[in-house]
């Protein structure tokens, strides 16, 4: 396709429902259009009656006074990620030292998680968990090359460390010769 | 379902959740989908996302227990469930703002509670799952009518009203062009949405030709690959005179494609909060004056996007997570007359157990998947 393509327009009267809910006064549209001010809110901080009581560790952003009427119960933080996490949220939503450290705590929650099935006895199945047999069913060819690139990829990097450190070894002798001189 | 790490998600048996406040309900789930934005908790993109959570806000459900507080619905009602977690108290959700609820989640402050999606929106676990905890069940759950189809309901928990809230906010006048980045289920809603608002014509772009062909289907909409374009903001602009078009529609978010340096900045390397290309090329490719409408999800840090050239052309733009509950009267109306057909959307059915099956065939876009249902064990119909 070129970018002055000839489109296949429609008639729009022709569709149903075509202008049904066409209003020449949505403008401003939602959300401005109930715009309620602070200030114009008899009850700006009115918020329901009954709490959801508070039984185990909630982080709460510091940028709110209290903990939200409900909330999420989960996998409250735990280990070395939910140590990062508790980190994280001393500080606001507007700083990077809230948002990285989060994205970090949940990579170490990843591999927290294995050892955790681990110790359970459970092996996690990464072909099952990761849906391969779709890509096997739909996409076979493309997935083989990319495993293949990525085992190749894998291999070339393990060799290419391996020689690094026979390198060293090799070496090594030479240094303790030398060393040995004096 | 049990999320893993990256790309990891399996099923598992987990406790019933339980009543935790006096106004929770919990709910049998008989429907619940894969969405679009579940692709970010997958891909691990979105902060705060932690190992062991269950996914899913698109749910529907019949209510089984109720707290000593619930007088809206009791068990045995068959609900659609909002994917916004609201308590109708506060300042915002008494200006029928029900997506920005300040009294549902601790975590963050910009967005309210949201079902199965991460800490960062209040650690709730989500719906995919044979049983779910719904917090606020006197304000979010509406009662399915007794002649639709469950399949229908499931949809209006987000990709219906989230499509119409997308043309809504894009603030549509009549014989508007407004143009669609994205032919996922979202995007194919609101260019669908679009016409009820009288656009004079509707575009949408996108990458993969399956999807295209199904958009210009099931929303009369001309639909454009951009792979065979020089470069998308000039089409757009030959095909409107010059001028840009009307409106544009964000239906992609985080995860787009289309353009290298965002894609490795915003996906590989998470150096911004995914990658923005289909809002760049919607700021460049509405006229001046033109409406934006963001409901593509991102991330909660940054992004790089020509805000320069939003202001030199006096831009209006327009985001938010979708109040689902303000919308729900209108649009089950709609598809009641025929006007929308939301389970048109589906592509593929599949047994909740064959979660990570279902993650991986939508992601990767297998076997020309749209949309996803996954049926519970303990669903008969």
């Amino acid at each position: 396709m070129k970018d002055n393509a000839v489109s296949n327009r429609i008639d729009p009267k022709t569709i149903k429902g075509w202008g049904i809910d066409a209003d020449p006064e949505n403008d401003p549209t939602y959300p401005m259009r109930k715009r309620m001010n602070v200030g114009e809110d008899p009850t700006p901080k009115r918020r329901p009656d009954s709490l959801q009581p508070v039984t185990e560790e909630v982080l709460k952003s510091i940028e709110r006074p209290k903990v939200s009427a409900v909330f999420g119960t989960p996998a409250p933080p735990s280990g070395l990620s939910g140590v990062i996490r508790r980190q994280a949220f001393k500080y606001s939503e507007n700083q990077y030292k809230h948002w990285l450290p989060l994205i970090m705590a949940d990579r170490v929650d990843v591999v927290e998680g294995v050892v955790t099935d681990l110790f359970k006895g459970k092996l996690p199945n990464i072909w099952a968990e990761k849906g391969y047999d779709m890509e096997w069913k739909y996409n076979r060819t493309a997935f083989i090359t990319k495993m293949a690139v990525i085992g190749a990829a894998t291999a070339g990097l393990v060799m290419w460390l391996s020689s690094g450190s026979k390198k060293q070894k090799k070496n090594k002798p030479q240094t303790k010769d030398y060393l040995g001189r004096f | 379902m049990d999320y893993r790490g990256p790309k990891r998600v399996r099923a598992v048996q987990k406790p019933m959740p339980e009543i935790q406040h006096p106004q929770d309900a919990i709910v049998k789930v008989l429907r619940t989908c894969i969405c679009g934005s579940d692709l970010h908790l997958y891909n691990g993109n979105v902060p705060d996302t932690r190992v062991g959570s269950t996914f899913g806000h698109e749910f529907v459900g019949e209510i089984v227990e109720t707290g000593p507080d619930v007088t809206k619905v009791k068990v045995g009602d068959r609900v659609i469930i909002p994917f916004n977690i609201a308590c109708g108290e506060c300042h915002f959700c008494r200006q029928g703002m029900f997506g920005n609820c300040h009294e549902s989640n601790t975590e963050a402050s910009a967005v309210g509670g949201i079902y199965g999606y991460s800490h960062t929106a209040g650690g709730f676990n989500g719906g995919q799952a044979e049983y779910a905890r719904v917090p606020y069940a006197n304000v979010g759950p509406v009662i399915i009518p007794a002649d639709m189809d469950l399949d229908d309901a499931v949809l209006l928990t987000d990709v219906v009203p989230t499509g119409y809230q997308a043309a809504e906010m894009a603030g549509i006048q009549t014989g508007d062009t407004v143009v669609v980045f994205g032919a996922g289920p979202i995007g194919i809603m609101a260019a669908r949405c679009a016409w009820l608002f009288g656009a004079g014509r509707v575009i949408i772009i996108d990458q993969e030709d399956y999807r295209l062909e199904f958009a210009r289907n099931y929303a009369y909409c001309e639909a454009y690959n951009f792979k065979e374009m020089n470069d998308p903001v000039v089409f757009i602009k030959k095909e409107t005179d010059w001028m840009g078009a009307d409106c544009v529609i964000d239906a992609v978010g985080a995860e787009a494609a289309g353009n290298t340096m965002q894609t490795i900045t915003g996906r590989k390397l998470l150096l911004q909060a995914g990658s923005a290309t289909a809002l760049h090329w919607a700021i460049n490719a509405v006229k001046k004056g033109g409406v934006v409408s963001i409901v593509g999800v991102y991330g909660p840090t940054d992004n790089l996007v020509p805000i320069g050239n939003a202001m030199n052309k006096g831009l209006t733009i327009r985001g938010n997570q979708t109040s689902v509950k303000r919308l729900l009267p209108r649009l089950i109306d709609h598809v009641q007359n025929g006007v929308l057909n939301p389970k048109g959307l589906i592509t593929h059915r599949m047994p909740l157990e064959e979660v990570a099956d279902g993650y991986r065939m939508f992601s990767a876009k297998l076997d020309n998947c749209i949309k996803t249902v996954l049926i519970p064990p303990t669903v008969t119909q």
